[in-house]
């Protein structure tokens, strides 16, 4: 089981022909042979690492019969991108570009909640199932197929958690990277509540940063509908007001979207915080233990 | 990337929005003149630094004549003006703006921003403006609307009767209000706006509406399609180091505190700093060298955090994906061998080629503390502090 993507999964990557996108679509495909094919304009016809490349996503989806696809594409036309993903009806779109215009992302979002279409990202490592499929950048021998279900804004922080869960033996049912920009396509609520119905995952954690306020959304509604029991960590409790840390989201604005106030949140909403980065999985399974 | 007021000024005229007339100046003689240009009777001398607040500070004076105004352009210039926006080291003053005085009716407070949570531009307008609008959503939060306009629809009529009604804003008001939302919206999607605060508007006596104000925030993102809003960068106005590490596609932000961090993705950059905080340590900066870093980039990463002399320590924590740990390995022999690291280094390194890098750490023969995990990292930097 696990969530979003499994063995059944079959992907496309857009941008299969530009450097990142081919590297990581090797890498994808050697880890769990899921990739059905790719797109890039005008390259139509060819082929690489012996998949099929298409003009369109419409194309490749008559043809390949995908149901999900992996975006590579450069800032200023991956919205394009993922619009023509929607247009084309795939199930699970998982951005990973960097660096898309907000006000690019504001009406992809509108298409989104009018679509069946679900997107991960944008600015994102990517979705994990492991041992099953792995769309993204994340690395995948230090996952572990196991049950504990993963949701953050971060990349690398994530493997620190997996890393965490993979040492303590308990592996994870699904890793998803939701990503670091202001607008993203899809935020801890929806995952949250797909992990609580996943028969594989018994318990979940929630990496958050500051910026912003969805990670006291996700508090609220853990308090009123998640029943397995969750562990959180807030990166930037040191980050200073007024700046952007490295992510376009992370960024504390008029003393709002603290560290604090977030950790506080979940607290109060029966989520056991960590307050060490390494003390992720710990944290957990103490909390765990204790229910 | 945020802009000068004189330089908003000039984006709104160039998109026929009516500012009052003003002109830049660098020197006494420059302002004492642009006085005179400006044909009085009075006019505002203003500092121009990136932050707000300035009025309070002693950055926005009311001169009558060109010798005064010479003398407080003069004054003003080269002063370090520290706001409450500024932090308590202030900002220097390289030039000011000198504008026609404007006879103020009544001061309003209009904003434009970009609300993630709901994908839409928020427009914010109230009667009570000129002073801090954080406290009128506070107090008065009936004087203060907000409307969210979808981006897929624009701005429409109904957006506007409802921002106008919202706070009751005077029939005779209402038409020259909407004109200028309506240029302002327009304004906001063109150049890629994430913010556009207008505090105050004013409402002349002559029955005008003009911006005495205008703080313009641009999305960074989307900087590639404005050369011609990058243009107006202000590089003095930026953390010298920061514009140094961006240079090398480096994500660098300085703090106070002694140990230096150097590591992959920014939130793992973050978490870094926390633990250290966490075993009593301060992190000296937040320095992310991305997932695709390079020996070169990590040796000029070195270079940076070095460059600050509180720095007493580093602490190199990488968690490789994509980034290969013996890249980041040879990067650091690179960089002690030019540098001459002299401070205590501890590194952690995990992911890919993890036995790779290690190896060549090892066999350097260089002094670094090799960590096996982020905490036992921390606790040895901090540790190595103490001793």
């Amino acid at each position: 089981m696990g969530i979003l993507v499994d063995e059944n999964t079959r992907v496309i990557t857009q941008g299969i022909t530009g450097k990142s996108g081919l590297f990581h679509t090797k890498l994808s495909h050697e880890y769990a042979p899921r990739f059905v094919g790719g797109v890039t304009p005008g390259k139509g016809g060819t082929t690489v690492e012996s998949l099929p490349v298409f003009d369109t996503v419409k194309e490749a989806k008559a043809k390949a019969e995908c149901n999900a696809t992996m975006i590579f594409v450069p800032p200023p036309f991956a919205a394009d991108a993922i619009l023509e993903a929607i247009d084309a009806e795939i199930e699970l779109i998982v951005c990973i570009t960097e660096g898309i215009p907000v006000l690019d992302m504001a009406p992809v979002k509108k298409a989104l909640e009018r679509s069946n279409s679900t997107l991960i990202g944008p600015n994102c490592p990517g979705v994990i199932t492991p041992g099953q499929c792995k769309i993204g950048i994340m690395p995948g021998h230090v996952h572990k197929p196991g049950k504990v279900g993963i949701i953050s804004k971060s990349g690398t922080l994530t493997y620190e958690a997996v890393g965490q869960t993979t040492a303590a033996g308990l592996g994870q049912s699904s890793c998803v990277g939701i990503g670091g920009d202001p607008i993203i396509g899809t935020s801890y609520i929806e995952l949250l509540q797909k992990f609580e119905e996943d028969p594989q995952t018994e318990g979940i954690i929630m990496i958050g940063e500051i910026g912003g306020d969805a990670e006291i959304k996700a508090a609220q509604f853990i308090k009123e509908n998640i029943t397995k029991p969750v562990c959180g960590f807030i990166a930037g409790q040191t980050a200073p007001s007024g700046k952007r840390m490295g992510h376009a989201g992370a960024i504390i604005s008029g003393g709002k979207g603290t560290a604090s106030e977030k950790m506080e949140a979940l607290q109060a909403a029966g989520v056991a915080v960590a307050k060490s980065p390494a003390d992720i999985a710990s944290t957990l399974v103490e909390h765990w233990e204790k229910r | 990337m945020n802009i000068h007021e004189y330089q908003a000024k000039e984006l709104f005229r160039s998109n026929g929005v009516t500012v009052p007339n003003g002109f830049l100046a660098r020197s006494g003689t420059e302002a004492e003149f642009a006085f005179r240009r400006l044909k009085g009777p009075v006019a505002v001398v203003k500092a121009q630094i990136h932050a707000g607040g300035r009025g309070k500070a002693g950055g926005v004076k009311l001169v009558k004549t060109p010798d005064e105004c010479r003398v407080e352009a003069e004054k003003m210039i080269g002063m370090t003006l520290v706001t409450h926006q500024t932090g308590p080291e202030g900002k220097k003053v390289n030039q000011v703006y000198i504008e026609s005085g404007s006879s103020i009716e009544k001061e309003y407070y209009l904003a434009l921003l970009l609300d993630r949570e709901t994908a839409s531009v928020g427009i914010m307008l109230s009667t009570e403006g000129g002073v801090d609008i954080e406290e009128v959503a506070e107090k008065t939060p009936e004087k203060l609307i907000t409307v969210n306009v979808d981006p897929t629809i624009g701005l429409q009529a109904f957006h506007l009767r409802s921002l106008t009604a919202g706070v009751g804003l005077p029939k005779s008001e209402v038409k020259s209000l909407s004109q200028l939302v309506k240029k302002l919206y327009t304004m906001f999607v063109k150049y890629d706006f994430s913010m556009l605060e207008i505090n105050p508007l004013v409402v002349t006596s002559d029955g005008q509406m003009i911006p005495l104000d205008g703080k313009m925030n641009f999305d960074d993102n989307a900087l590639f399609r404005h050369p011609e809003i990058e243009a107006m960068r202000d590089f003095e106005e930026e953390d010298e180091r920061e514009v140094e590490a961006s240079k090398y596609g480096l994500s660098y932000i300085g703090l106070d505190g002694n140990i230096g961090c150097l590591v992959n993705g920014a939130g793992l950059a973050m978490a870094t700093m926390d633990i250290i905080k966490y075993y009593g340590g301060e992190p000296a900066n937040f320095l992310d060298v991305g997932g695709g870093a390079t020996e070169e980039m990590v040796t000029n990463a070195f270079r940076i955090i070095l460059q600050d002399k509180a720095v007493k320590g580093i602490f190199v924590n990488i968690f490789g994906g994509i980034m290969r740990c013996d890249v980041i390995a040879k990067g650091i022999l690179a960089a002690s061998k030019s540098l001459g690291v002299s401070v205590p280094l501890v590194v952690r390194l995990e992911g890919t080629n993890v036995e790779e890098g290690k190896k060549i750490l090892k066999e350097s023969g260089l002094d670094i503390l090799a960590a096996d995990n982020m905490a036992d990292g921390a606790k040895k930097i901090t540790d190595a502090l103490k001793s």
